[in-house]
């Protein structure tokens, strides 16, 4: 199997052809977002960041911001800073030239004279960045350049069941066509660590894998929390769940049943194939935003209760085992994982079903959360959503 | 009539997809598309987890394919598998 995507200059490939406004911090998130709505072809998200972070923080945003730039869906960048903040223009162009040699223009404000002489120039740039960008054409592409995102919100006991099941079927088919599938949301392995730690290739990555999840415990009991306490919690018991093990391997099934080749902290660039895991938070938009810094061109997300959250550089499909969810929001999921639970398919079908889906939106079909617009964004922090 | 699921074939629970009373008939369908049948001995809610076949005090209960738990005392087939007849155990990989 291939498929069709616009090859980059620094060898990857996009499925989405895109041209970047990136706001170096919250000073620059609004002159982005006007910019962006000039010009047919641009994107940009609100961020509330880069300014005012301690070190760990600052460096979360600046990977955001780099990997965002770096993502192959995004044909060229242009950064806009106001000029004082802590992610200095210089810092911001200098870690997107780490990742990516693609095309990269820098607009600062306070050194253009303020909102409309900024706006003027940025948005010169990125008319003639869409015009350039829309001569690309798609190419057929090898699988192992094409990078999957996985995660779970608004989950209920139908996630459990049939969506995150049917993920891990997805993940699978990945794994061996050649692709590469991230596991996500470090908070979700607490309880079921030991067993994807089983999966790791080797001792290097079962003990990161078991780090990361130390490392989250031990980042939440700076606020005097204890996540293992009180959980799996009396509405999870009395939903059916008994053990904390077994709540997180609800979660952790996205991962399927192939080994784990590789742990990545929130951010960095995705350079393996296989099944890999990337160390995020259980907070969807953010969750998300690692790992398309990361660089995945797409994403599948299960969701029990249904939730519209998109994405501003890659598509997000949505897919429930809640067939009453699925009727009541049919206008923002996308595919109905619910026919397991009564029999009437198999999770291999569901599976084989779910990976046609996904490659007709790698190819270039719209999502349902694509085209609605939606494009909600956050940043992880080391105190970190949960 | 389906009304209930399993998510591994090494389970040895099954999930039920809707209330379920003592004496009723328990259907799921295997890995293998097969239904297969067995009479419930005692109330199971919606969601909650039904024993497929007997197991032994001590012994792992499956569920995802994996251990979730072990059997705090013999389980048998048709009941309810829930936190008093489970404990949780810190299983220790090395």
């Amino acid at each position: 199997m291939n498929f069709w995507g616009y090859k980059r200059p620094d060898g990857r490939v996009g499925v989405r052809n895109y041209v970047l406004i990136l706001p170096a911090s919250v000073c620059a998130s609004d002159t982005t977002r006007i910019i962006a709505s000039q010009v047919n072809g641009a994107v940009t998200f609100n961020n509330q960041n880069g300014c005012s972070q301690v070190p760990p923080d600052q460096q979360l945003t600046m990977d955001v911001e780099a990997g965002y730039a770096a993502n192959p869906n995004v044909y060229g960048t242009v950064v806009v800073s106001l000029g004082c903040e802590n992610c200095q223009m210089d810092l911001v162009v200098k870690a997107i030239q780490e990742r990516t040699n693609k095309p990269l223009k820098q607009v600062i404000i306070q050194e253009e004279g303020g909102t409309l002489k900024a706006i003027d120039k940025a948005v010169r740039y990125a008319k003639e960045m869409v015009q350039e960008a829309s001569m690309m054409r798609r190419e057929e592409c090898d699988m192992s350049k094409l990078i999957v995102g996985t995660e779970c919100g608004g989950s209920d006991p139908t996630s459990g069941l049939a969506a995150n099941p049917t993920i891990g079927e997805l993940s699978d088919r990945l794994v061996d066509l050649g692709a590469t599938s991230i596991l996500s949301e470090t908070t979700e392995f607490i309880g079921a660590e030991h067993i994807l730690a089983r999966r790791g290739k080797n001792e290097e990555v079962k003990k990161q894998i078991l780090g990361i999840v130390h490392r989250y415990e031990d980042a939440l009991r700076l606020v005097g929390e204890e996540v293992r306490e009180g959980n799996p919690s009396p509405g999870n018991k009395a939903g059916g769940l008994t053990t904390l093990e077994e709540k997180s391997l609800g979660c952790i099934h996205k991962g399927g049943h192939r080994t784990i080749e590789a742990v990545y902290d929130y951010g960095k660039q995705i350079d393996t194939t296989g099944l890999v895991i990337m160390d995020t938070p259980g907070n969807d938009p953010s969750s998300v935003a690692g790992m398309v810094a990361g660089g995945c061109q797409v994403v599948v997300f299960s969701t029990g209760r249904g939730t519209p959250t998109g994405n501003p550089l890659v598509p997000v499909i949505k897919i429930t085992g809640n067939k009453l969810t699925f009727k009541n929001m049919e206008d923002n999921i996308d595919y109905d994982a619910s026919p397991v639970i009564y029999g009437k398919k198999t999770l291999g079908e569901q599976g084989d079903e779910l990976l046609a889906m996904t490659m007709e939106v790698v190819n270039g079909k719209q999502s349902k959360a694509e085209s609605l617009g939606y494009t909600e964004m956050a940043i992880a922090r080391v105190c970190n959503y949960t | 009539m389906i009304n209930a699921m399993i998510i591994d074939g090494k389970d040895n629970v099954a999930v039920v997809i809707e209330p379920v009373k003592k004496g009723d008939t328990v259907s799921y369908v295997d890995m293998d598309k097969k239904t297969v049948t067995f009479t419930a001995i005692e109330d199971v809610q919606i969601y909650h987890k039904i024993a497929i076949k007997d197991i032994p005090a001590d012994e792992p209960v499956v569920k995802y394919g994996e251990h979730i738990g072990h059997a705090a005392r013999e389980i048998k087939q048709g009941e309810h598998v829930h936190e008093h007849n489970v404990k949780a155990v810190r299983e220790n990989l090395g």
